[in-house]
């Protein structure tokens, strides 16, 4: 028996050795997992990249199959979906899977920047690592942009009308481009075509491309960590980070747990509540306006972009002028870019930073998470204020940064991570 | 109609939107019932009024006639025999005969499909709806409706309820109320049906009409909880791998 064993596990090597001789399987797998050594104290918030490489994969997978169902027509798109939901086997799971994997994915990102804001983590080695992440955001919002037409609803139809439309506020080019980016004058079958198009290939494409980009930029310069120190200072004999511990078995198998913690969330709302219909609103994750089929003639009482998008639309509304709107808008979501350069911070990690800084990313998540609310409102004066006020509060938190983190009193960084 | 015609159609369209509610509705809250997808009689007795009342005039072209028989237990030629008044085959969609275009001469609008109608609407206010139709002499129906004003659709169940007047809103003798979608209208004409029997019935359709809008919602949670109780033991397997791994570390 043990023989017969040893047999089997002599020919798995053999063929690894026959590939690794024309391939450099074994120096991938040490660079990247076996030999890759991470911070021994990642937290909590050190789970959401290992999930959003996970919500990718749902995504591409529970892709593929929708779209050998779907009919990206307007004349027949609507009724694609709900052939999908109904005469598909397990297509209502796999139509599930995939529109809750879009705001999962958006919950995951979130998450995931805000542990980078929390930890300095975008600070100086890793500027690369922040612009290459923060170019995946802004393709993940165009790629959920493209997708949430590919249905058709009402709110699929009209929510990419007042989209695509603002870039007709832009001066002199503006009503070219939006014309351009439809292809017609109104949202059309050409538009939902097109759109289709950048959803199923040429935004994953990208994404794709950009994520192995995001991992190796990562490895070539090291995790950082809750403590924000810097490993590699502290080496042994053998030139190993003494505070490190090889990615893999280590963070494999508690990613390993995590996911499967990640994976009950993300079923209980796939089987329990896909619509995520919180009271008050019109369901957060499939909105029911969208139940209608797009009609191009009735324009729906009220519009509003799904949740992910809200805080920036609410940002758009808060400005008087469309114009302003747009360019804060724009402003709104690419100040990220700047963030290794508007902190003036010694320090990376909250833990050891002063007052100021605690403050500010205190009142920035807030005023985030206000605006978000608010756009999913409709408009009342009350609501507006309310938008103008945090708008301001959130352009303050990247405006004032060079000059609250520079005065800011850090404390003393330790040597080694704490536990 | 070419684009610049639809064009300045859809500018008109947005010029009057401040003026222009889709869903008019007064200001008191819609009427609450529970659905019960459990209760497979309810959604059978549903099918039937669906069938008999509302599939002359609409479609539910997403829903097959054996989805219904398979889903609530109903054998092939009782599915024939009570639900199916066409030439239509078992699984065919339910689909209409009447024309879009001759139903929107009829009506004014073509009647919407109703495959999901209870996913964009909410069961609370197809159950609101069909209970206000008010006698309304000026609508080319000779009703109209509390919750969807000046709505093209006649009381098509009318033989059940009877019908309802419009009483004085928000004042009765000396006394002033909050005018509800219950207390502002009163039943002149009884129907077949009693106050409390017709309830039941709208209660049963709507039950049928949310089944119709999801019909795996059925089994879904079922299926559920199967996958989170499965996911579950994973976790403890799983949280165990780590914690034996991780012993060393610290």
């Amino acid at each position: 028996m043990a023989k017969s064993k040893g047999t089997f596990v002599n020919v798995l090597v053999g063929a690894r050795d026959w590939v690794d001789a024309r391939f450099p399987l074994m120096k991938i797998w040490n660079e990247h997992l076996a030999k890759y050594y991470a911070p021994k104290n990642f937290n909590f918030w050190y789970f959401f990249g290992a999930f959003a490489l996970l919500v990718l994969g749902i995504q591409v997978v529970t892709g593929i199959w929708l779209t050998m169902n779907y009919k990206p027509s307007a004349e027949e798109a609507f009724a694609s979906v709900e052939y999908i939901m109904r005469d598909v086997e397990w297509g209502w799971l796999i139509r599930y899977m995939h529109s809750t994997g879009a705001s999962a994915f958006f919950i995951v990102i979130y998450l995931h920047m805000f542990r980078a804001l929390l930890y300095g983590s975008y600070k100086k080695p890793r500027e690369l690592l922040w612009l290459s992440g923060m170019a995946l955001y802004l393709l993940l919002m165009g790629e959920a942009f493209f997708g949430y037409l590919l249905p058709w609803g009402q709110m699929s139809y009209w929510g990419a009308q007042v989209i695509i439309s603002l870039f007709g506020a832009l001066p002199i080019i503006g009503e070219d481009l939006s014309l351009w980016i439809r292809g017609d004058f109104v949202v059309s079958d050409v538009t939902l075509n097109r759109f289709f198009a950048l959803h199923v290939i040429a935004f994953p494409l990208l994404i794709l491309g950009l994520v192995g980009f995001h991992i190796l930029a990562l490895h070539e310069v090291g995790s950082n960590n809750p403590d924000g120190i810097d490993i590699k200072k502290n080496k042994n004999a053998d030139g190993i980070p003494v505070d490190g511990i090889p990615f893999h078995p280590y963070y494999t198998v508690k990613d390993l747990m995590g996911a499967v913690v990640f994976l009950i969330f993300f079923f209980a709302v796939v089987f329990f509540t896909p619509e995520m219909k919180i009271p008050g609103t019109q369901g957060l994750f499939l909105e029911s306006a969208n139940f209608i089929q797009a009609n191009p003639l009735q324009t729906p009482e009220h519009i509003a972009p799904v949740w992910y998008f809200t805080p920036f639309y609410a940002i758009l509304r808060a400005v008087p002028s469309q114009l302003g709107g747009v360019i804060a808008m724009g402003l709104a979501v690419n100040l990220f870019l700047l963030l290794p350069w508007l902190d003036r911070s010694p320090v990376r990690s909250f833990r050891y930073r002063g007052r100021n800084y605690r403050i500010a990313l205190a009142l920035f998540v807030i005023s985030f998470i206000v605006l978000g609310w608010l756009g999913l409102q409709v408009v009342t004066p009350v609501y507006t204020w309310m938008s103008r006020f945090f708008t301001v509060i959130y352009f303050l938190f990247f405006l004032l940064m060079p000059f609250y983190t520079a005065l800011d009193k850090d404390k003393t960084v330790p040597d080694r991570v704490t536990n | 109609m070419n684009f610049f015609e639809l064009f300045v159609k859809l500018v008109l369209v947005i010029s009057v939107i401040p003026s222009y509610e889709v869903f008019a509705t007064s200001n008191s809250k819609l009427m609450h019932m529970e659905v019960d997808l459990s209760n497979q009689q309810s959604l059978q007795r549903g099918a039937k009024v669906f069938v008999n009342y509302c599939q002359s005039c609409h479609s539910a072209n997403y829903m097959r006639y054996n989805r219904i028989g398979e889903d609530l237990d109903i054998a092939e030629d009782i599915l024939k025999e009570n639900l199916i008044f066409s030439e239509d085959k078992v699984g065919d969609v339910m689909s209409i005969s009447m024309k879009k275009k001759d139903s929107a001469n009829f009506f004014g609008v073509t009647p919407p499909d109703l495959s999901v109608i209870a996913r964009s609407r909410g069961p609370d206010w197809l159950y609101t709806y069909l209970h206000t139709f008010y006698i309304d002499e000026s609508r080319p129906f000779g009703v109209n409706n509390l919750t969807y004003k000046d709505t093209a659709m006649p009381h098509v169940l009318w033989e059940l309820q009877g019908f309802q007047q419009l009483v004085n809103t928000g004042k009765r003798g000396a006394v002033y109320y909050k005018p509800t979608y219950k207390n502002s209208l009163e039943l002149i004409t009884p129907g077949l049906q009693s106050e409390k029997e017709y309830d039941a019935t709208l209660r049963d359709l709507v039950n049928y009409l949310v089944y119709m809008g999801e019909p795996i919602k059925l089994k879904r949670k079922k299926i559920g909880f199967w996958v989170i109780f499965y996911l579950s033991i994973l976790f403890v397997i799983t949280y165990m791998l780590k914690r034996d791994y991780w012993r060393d570390i610290h």
